[in-house]
């Protein structure tokens, strides 16, 4: 291993016995001392957070077992010691990793760097952690049932992952169908109207007049029109998808560059060529632009109509927990929906990625 | 000399050139100030395998001279013709090479090159027509590369490619070295008219280079500024491969330049 390979990865002290072996010739003396100094601190200083992060989770850890829970008029909150021990675990683990790199264990480079880059947060999560812990089950300065513990969400995960994992089914599959036709009709209608001066002649108008309506506005009448609330929701979430999808591709497919036409039709390309094969794939990232904003206004619309009408799904679940005041479990779906919303948002910026190779300087998500 | 080394060259290749006639041609614009007239009763001729280039000063019409043989506009008035038949539409038989690459961004090189055969629906047969053409202009190795991974040169020379895949009789060229380095411009320069003399189809060149066009062009057409008329032509007859240090472009230079107005500044 070379002497600059060494020096690159934290807990490599380039002072250390070992580094001073493989640096044998004189011109790798040089590229230690030298070409290393600057980044002995940041890699000592990076090490140091995995240190800090262990504590801090092992302080988290001791304060939930050791401190007890204030009473709050009812048997105590649950999984409170699961909840410390996993503090503790996490402490264990993070320790252990630190030992490790500074005793030079041999870890690939891309785990170091990711060791590296968490460390900042795990230690703002544990502070967070914390004071959660402590403002709720320690003191119950903030009140339930409307603030629980961090531990209280173990126990509505575990109590209610039925309810819970059919509720997002249902959330899902419902999400699938609206935002599948809004793309697929949105998508049609942009390149139709971007293409043809007659259907932009036709079209344009409804779009512009009946297209900045909120579809939550349309959700009483859906539900009275529509044979079930289910596909009433369907309509409503392709509504709020179309809208975007269609005016980004309009625009995609009227700004695509004039002189591609021209290369294209002086080489004997066809209308359908034209259309499929010079101006969609110009056009497309602006179509993603369209989904991505799509996807943001399906998720509005699926929630209420699952809170005003639907009777399954993760909306739906947020009520049913409200009419109970419970406010753990409605905390505890409002991560889920965190988490499935922010997937499918990358899952399309991943999609994108890959479609869109050809791009320079595309926004990572 | 040049049209006994042509005729060798053209028995050797399967391309063919054509003839390239334009008669009595006059065109405008509508604009909202009113009719702008662009060109004026322009004649021409342009033998099969021959390269012409258009000069003039920018904006007086030589571009759209250029569109109107390529077909993607109609003439407002006048005819022109190709081997006798009119230019009704574009065809890959006359393929433009305009000043930006224009290649598709979304399209690798490769992709790029095989636009023409695709769009004509014979990309399976004729693969190695793709390959044959991206050999021409040099660029083996970058098959896969994206435009935005192209120098300017290079990306020109991928425009050259996709142009000659289709195995045009006429190519058409809107100052397509116009916006390359003064370098990889004059070597762009020496390889068009390599490949000019290897493929033999007609050239017809737009440039407001002056030496550019006696470089290059057998015969070189003055255009007058807005609308466009014939100011004058010069037959450029020297042997290929040309010498820019010749004392005889020199000459037509000069001859050139005062054509334009701009004789007291050589």
């Amino acid at each position: 291993m070379s002497a600059s390979a060494v020096a690159d990865v934290p807990g490599f002290d380039n002072k250390s016995p070992q580094t001073e072996k493989t640096t044998d010739s004189l011109a790798g003396q040089f590229l230690s001392t030298t070409n290393t100094t600057p980044s002995t601190a940041r890699t000592f200083f990076a090490h140091r957070q995995g240190f800090i992060a262990a504590l801090a989770w092992g302080l988290l850890g001791a304060l939930t077992l050791l401190w007890p829970n204030k009473p709050v008029g009812f048997e105590d909150w649950a999984f409170t010691t699961e909840f410390g021990v996993a503090a503790l675990t996490i402490a264990a683990i993070w320790a252990a990793l630190a030992v490790l790199v500074s005793a030079q264990a041999q870890f690939p480079r891309r785990l170091l760097a990711t060791f590296r880059h968490v460390a900042p947060w795990l230690i703002a999560s544990a502070v967070i952690f914390t004071a959660w812990e402590i403002f709720t089950a320690k003191t119950g300065s903030l009140p339930p049932p409307f603030f629980a513990p961090p531990s209280s969400l173990i126990d509505a995960y575990v109590n209610n992952y039925a309810r819970l994992a059919d509720s997002t089914f249902n959330s899902v599959k419902l999400l699938f169908e609206g935002v599948a036709w809004g793309a697929a009709v949105g998508f049609t209608i942009g390149v139709s109207i971007g293409w043809s001066r007659r259907a932009n002649y036709w079209i344009h108008p409804l779009l512009r007049f009946l297209g900045p309506l909120p579809p939550t506005a349309l959700l009483p009448i859906s539900f009275f029109f529509f044979p079930s609330s289910h596909s009433a929701s369907v309509f409503l979430i392709a509504l709020a998808t179309g809208f975007p999808v269609a005016i980004l591709s309009w625009s995609g497919i009227a700004s695509v560059n004039k002189a591609y036409y021209d290369v294209a039709r002086t080489m004997g390309a066809s209308e359908l060529f034209l259309i499929f094969r010079v101006a969609i794939p110009a056009a497309l990232p602006q179509v993603f632009v369209g989904l991505f904003m799509g996807f943001g206004a399906s998720f509005v619309v699926l929630i209420v109509a699952e809170m005003m009408g639907v009777k399954s799904g993760l909306g739906w679940y947020l009520t049913w927990a409200q009419s109970y005041a419970d406010y753990v479990n409605m905390y505890a779906a409002l991560i889920l929906m965190t988490l499935i919303f922010s997937s499918l948002i990358s899952l399309l910026f991943v999609v994108r990625d890959r479609m869109l190779v050809w791009q320079k300087g595309i926004v990572k998500w | 000399m040049v049209v006994a080394l042509l005729k060798k060259q053209q028995d050797e290749n399967t391309a063919v050139a054509s003839r390239i006639r334009v008669e009595q041609v006059s065109h405008g614009f509508d604009t909202l100030t009113g009719r702008l007239d662009v060109l004026e009763d322009i004649d021409l001729d342009i033998a099969p395998g021959e390269f012409v280039a258009l000069l003039g000063p920018s904006g007086c019409g030589k571009s759209t001279l250029l569109r109107l043989v390529a077909g993607l506009e109609p003439a407002s008035a006048g005819c022109i013709t190709q081997d006798d038949k009119p230019i009704t539409r574009p065809d890959p038989s006359r393929i433009v090479v305009f000043q930006d690459p224009t290649l598709f961004p979304w399209r690798t090189v490769w992709d790029n090159i095989a636009l023409g055969l695709e769009a004509q629906g014979i990309l399976k047969q004729e693969k190695a027509r793709v390959d044959a053409a991206l050999q021409k202009v040099g660029l083996e190795g970058f098959e896969k590369s994206y435009p935005h991974q192209l120098s300017g040169g290079m990306a020109q020379r991928v425009a050259l490619a996709r142009a000659l895949v289709n195995n045009p009789k006429v190519l058409i060229l809107d100052e397509p070295l116009g916006k390359l380095d003064s370098l990889t411009r004059l070597e762009l320069q020496s390889e068009l008219v390599s490949l000019w003399l290897k493929n033999g189809f007609s050239v017809l060149l737009v440039t407001h280079d002056v030496e550019e066009a006696l470089f290059m062009a057998q015969r070189v057409i003055i255009f007058t500024p807005r609308p466009a008329k014939i100011a004058a032509e010069l037959a450029v007859d020297l042997p290929y491969p040309r010498h820019r240090g010749d004392p005889k472009l020199a000459g037509l230079r000069h001859e050139v330049l005062d054509r334009l107005g701009l004789g007291t500044s050589w």
